[in-house]
């Protein structure tokens, strides 16, 4: 800033660092409660310095709470959702942007129009979609008097996990604005050199998407990686369950002691592997945030 | 250029194939063996879930025609949720376990076939008159025939901590409310944080006060002679009853610490709180983890009541879905069949703690010496055959969108329990939401 | 809005496009559909009872108080969570902002709640919360002597709902004030204080203002947020209650449909949410588009 004010300078940083102690305080109690025993918690005593029990604690909810393959479902949900947002947004923002053909306008109001339709508001329908994804058609196909009876279950599926959550506005939108604002005289000079259009997206779209391809990335495998009230609804078997639904079960239930310390053992795993993506991407993730911004 | 956007959207209907292909394969059941297979989904988790595992191979290994094959299917209101979407999807099993609360859905559903029904055209005899009263009452229809199959019933007990109830100059174990309230009192006042909680609070506090003092909860004998039925818990003994457990909030003396289970069990288990009410499915784990003297006891009953009757119960019973391939109902009767035999009965009630469902498993279990070494279990027998024949009031209770009714019932006992709203008003707004929930079923199932 | 260079080509932007709207036909368009043809019939469980109703489901739910109480509670739920989220976002930025030493730091270490879920932030605060063992529960019931009870007092329940909501977004308001306080160029500032301005004078005079865009941005997404994906929170703390004192409209969606399996009702919920994001949002796009006018003629 513009004086050198020592006291405004201090008064900065100690709001700073009183916001990271508040931003970080429930992270490192559940570190501290993940790391003690089961007895701490039954008389009632509040730890607040780390125990010795954080290994242990962290093996047993990985165990006993089947971790190990839940975190497999989290990565293959949260990889799969990612990689099929970002291809079919990209490509349907490339075509929406690039070219004009007749319903473009009318494609592009549809794809926006699911903005407006978070899942939670659509959710029991698309369940029974979900329960039986012929039935649109069977439906349609009734209306015109031919009795159909496909069914297709997507029940405890991966592709039920994944699939109803990739095709979202966010990121096709995203991808709209960046392409608004690349310079048109690459499209024409590819245009001239007689290239394709999708010569023309893999060799100069694509890599200067780069960035927002990065910070979607990081968007989506947090929030594929963070998915609970959908695979709560369609998935009943527990091997099918992400690591966010399955964590529920490990918080104390009636029949055992408060085995706070596993819960939040398990927690810890939970949450790392997001956190990582976030930190480490940390650059891209908020360029590419703030460049669409501009 | 074209090929290469085809190329891609080849990638992706390959994906979308592999995906529709991963999803068929994990529905279909496996009769590789040449034994008819049939799906049984239910909701028994944790220690349970190894009993029901154990019951189902000892099934599959008492004889080679037939093959169960069970599948935990989460906890009983996902189990329901997924029993109808995939009842709408046509890949339903063919036995499903559905909580008590569900039974007047399940009845006009259309779905189900009355498992007395089934097992008589499959050449089976049971004596269900063996069946002990409630236990049957609760599930019969209209001629006393049982349309779904009881598989694990409880009863509401009193667990109550004896080194309280001397230590506040009790020398018996309180039968009566009033009773029981003069001790919590006096326990409180002795410094105690927590004298009574409950769990399940509706089927304690309500639908079995009131069965057990043959009143009703709702008209039309708790709804099992009509659609119209109308709730009517909200009479002056109960209200009188809530007042004096709100208005012992305060001191502790009654506790309400959540709805559901935990709170009551880790209350009682960890001394907090003298006295529990929950159900006969918490004697196990209070018996392995309780480290004080303790005594299970039938629920209170008013002082000067003219008629004490039996308690109603709770648990969950088998459905038999409609819509499976006809040879495949043998499979399912023969399963049943084994499930209703005295033996099998016994061996569940002795590895789960649920009730043992006929008086000949009871007397085999008494002849045993069974219930000399454990005693608890016998007081819940006892609770269900006392009062002779279950009244009208007290043969359960049978109302649509049952879960939804306990629930409004469960919000404005909070609001009274939080002070928000008077006992009258409290359950005044109760019963007149419920009834609303009601008239809403009524519409949808009649024609 | 669409750019001067075009391509010319027939199927190729079909091929592309397809893909996305069958998605969205299959799992958002059809099941809205659904959701508005349930939301006029009364159905069984089991749906082979459906009968037309009308306009009954929507009227009574109008006529339900705690229908209409569930639209008051989910404003204060939103309008606090996201006053209370962004307040402490744009305080931190702004520090953040001026700390000219540990940049990079600062920022990873106010980053990273944002990768939480919320289901996971409802677990951490319901812990820290729990008036036995919480660390927060317990001081605030035996220190300061509060009374803290979520499980019996709704107005608590609330309070650890909104609590629980508002810090796992703390992150993300963050990020977006950085990057509008970033873009004010020093001059301006500088030439503001040359004339005598107060810090706090240039704050509001001048970095608020030039924030705004960021500011209805944020607004709108925060609102979004609290409406839909708290959803996680509540579930994972207070199940809606006590005595539906935390019950949103989200919830009662859910709890309706999937627990009192009554699909009639629940899809009128739907629908008059549905219409409710779809104001938002159209208020949200005339914000957006705004915003896009003006940095490009500013810049």
């Amino acid at each position: 800033m513009v004086e050198k004010a020592r006291g405004l300078n201090f008064l900065a940083y100690v709001v700073l660092i009183l916001g990271i102690l508040v931003v970080g305080f429930p992270i490192y109690i559940s570190f501290v409660a993940a790391s003690h025993d089961v007895s701490v918690f039954v008389s009632g005593q509040i730890p607040l310095l780390p125990g010795p029990h954080l290994i242990e604690n962290i093996s047993y909810a990985w165990t006993h709470g089947d971790l190990g393959s839940q975190i497999i479902n989290s990565l293959i949900i949260a990889g799969g959702i990612t990689l099929g947002k970002i291809s079919i947004s990209i490509l349907a923002a490339f075509a929406i942007t690039y070219f004009d053909f007749k319903f473009r306008q009318t494609a592009f109001w549809i794809v926006f129009i699911t903005l407006m339709l978070p899942v939670e508001v659509r959710i029991v329908p698309t369940y029974q979609v979900v329960a039986d994804i012929f039935s649109p058609v069977n439906t349609i196909l009734g209306l015109f008097g031919l009795h159909m009876n496909f069914s297709l279950s997507l029940l405890d599926s991966y592709f039920g996990l994944t699939v109803p959550l990739i095709a979202s506005a966010t990121a096709t939108f995203l991808f709209r604005q960046f392409f608004l604002t690349v310079p048109d005289e690459l499209a024409e000079a590819s245009k001239i050199d007689g290239a394709s259009p999708m010569t023309f997206f893999r060799k100069i779209l694509f890599p200067l998407s780069k960035t927002n391809i990065a910070a979607l990335t990081v968007i989506t495998f947090v929030f594929g990686w963070n998915q609970y009230l959908w695979p709560l609804l369609i998935t009943t078997d527990a091997k099918m369950r992400p690591i966010m639904v399955g964590i529920k079960q490990l918080i104390p239930a009636p029949d055992d002691p408060p085995t706070w310390n596993i819960a939040m053992a398990g927690s810890l795993v939970t949450i790392l592997p997001p956190i990582l993506v976030v930190v480490l991407m940390q650059r891209w993730f908020i360029k590419g945030l703030i460049e669409n911004e501009k | 250029m074209i090929a290469k956007s085809f190329s891609k959207l080849s990638l992706f209907t390959a994906v979308l194939a592999l995906g529709l292909g991963a999803a068929c394969s994990k529905k279909a059941p496996s009769d590789a063996d040449g034994k008819v297979t049939i799906e049984w989904w239910h909701s028994m988790a944790g220690h349970n879930n190894k009993v029901v595992d154990e019951l189902v191979a000892k099934f599959n290994a008492s004889q080679d025609k037939y093959k169960v094959v069970a599948t935990f299917r989460g906890g009983y209101d996902e189990a329901l949720n997924s029993l109808v979407a995939a009842f709408r999807g046509g890949k339903q099993p063919h036995i499903a376990q559905v909580y008590e609360g569900g039974t007047l859905q399940m009845m006009q559903s259309g779905a189900t076939l009355p498992v007395y029904k089934l097992l008589e055209d499959n050449g089976y005899k049971v004596d269900w008159a063996d069946y002990l009263d409630p236990i049957r009452s609760y599930y019969w229809d209209n001629n006393r025939n049982l349309t779904s199959m009881p598989f694990n019933s409880s009863t509401p007990l009193m667990y109550i901590n004896l080194k309280r109830l001397k230590a506040a100059g009790f020398t018996k174990v309180p039968e009566t409310w009033e009773d029981l309230i003069k001790f919590l009192d006096k326990d409180v006042s002795l410094g105690n944080k927590c004298g009574l909680i409950v769990s399940w609070h509706t089927w304690v506090l309500f639908e079995n006060f009131n069965a057990i003092h043959d009143r009703p909860f709702a008209t039309k004998a708790n709804g099992f002679k009509g659609l119209d039925a109308e709730l009517v818990y909200n009479n002056p003994e109960q209200i009188a009853l809530i007042k004096k457990l709100a208005e012992r909030v305060k001191t502790g003396a009654f506790t309400y610490d959540g709805r559901g289970s935990d709170a009551a069990r880790n209350g009682f288990i960890s001394e907090k709180c003298s006295v529990m009410m929950e159900s006969t499915s918490a004697l196990k784990g209070v018996i392995e983890q309780a480290k004080f003297e303790w005594q299970p006891a039938m629920l209170p009953h008013e002082a000067n009541a003219k008629v004490v009757k039996n308690a109603i119960i709770g648990g969950a019973t088998l459905w038999v879905l409609k819509g499976k391939p006809e040879a495949e109902y043998q499979a399912v009767a023969a399963f049943i069949d084994y499930l209703a035999k005295p033996e099998q009965q016994v061996w569940w009630h002795k590895n789960t703690g649920y009730m043992p469902l006929s008086k000949t498993a009871y007397n085999q279990l008494k002849a045993e010496g069974y219930y000399k070494e454990n005693p608890g279990h016998e007081v819940a027998v006892l609770q269900l055959l006392r009062g002779g024949a279950p009244s009208d009031n007290s043969m359960g209770v049978r109302l649509g969108m049952f879960p939804q009714v306990r629930d409004t019932l469960m919000d404005e006992l909070e609001k009274i329990f939080g002070g928000k709203a008077t006992v009258e008003e409290g359950l005044k707004a109760a019963v007149d939401r419920g009834n609303q929930v009601l008239r809403r079923f009524e519409k949808t199932v009649t024609k | 809005m669409q750019k001067k260079a075009r391509f010319e080509s027939k199927i190729l932007p079909y091929a592309l496009i397809v893909p996305q709207l069958t998605i969205i036909f299959l799992f958002f368009l059809w099941p809205a559909f659904e959701a508005i043809y349930a939301s006029f019939h009364l159905s069984d469980a089991f749906g082979l009872e459906v009968k037309f109703a009308g306009l009954e489901n929507f009227t009574s739910l109008i006529t339900d108080r705690g229908y209409l109480e569930t639209f008051g509670r989910t404003a204060i739920f939103s309008t606090i969570t996201a006053t209370l989220s962004m307040t402490v976002g744009l305080i931190l930025a702004t520090v953040a902002n001026r700390a000219l030493a540990f940049k990079k730091i600062t920022r990873t270490l106010l980053i990273w709640p944002y990768a939480i879920a919320p289901a996971m932030a409802g677990i951490l605060w319901m812990f820290l919360f729990h008036p036995s063992y919480g660390v927060i529960g317990f001081f605030v019931n035996h220190v300061l002597q509060l009374g803290w009870n979520p499980v019996l007092n709704g107005k608590h329940a609330m309070a650890l709902v909104i609590i629980a909501s508002s810090w796992k977004n703390i992150s993300y308001n963050f990020i977006f004030f950085l990057a509008g306080l970033q873009s004010i160029p020093k001059s301006v500032l500088e030439a503001a204080s040359i004339d005598g301005a107060s810090p706090a004078k240039r704050f509001f005079s001048i970095v608020l203002p030039l924030i705004s865009p960021t500011f209805f941005f944020l607004i709108v997404m925060n609102l979004v947020y609290t409406f839909f994906e708290s959803f996680g929170v509540i579930h994972m703390t207070t199940q809606g209650g006590p005595g539906s004192a935390t019950t949103i409209l989200v919830y009662k969606v859910y709890a309706d449909g999937f627990i009192g399996q009554d699909l009639g009702s629940s899809s009128a919920q739907s629908v008059i949410m549905m219409l409710l994001t779809i104001v938002i949002t159209f208020v949200q796009f005339r914000f957006v588009e705004k915003r896009v006018h003006y940095s490009g003629a500013g810049s």
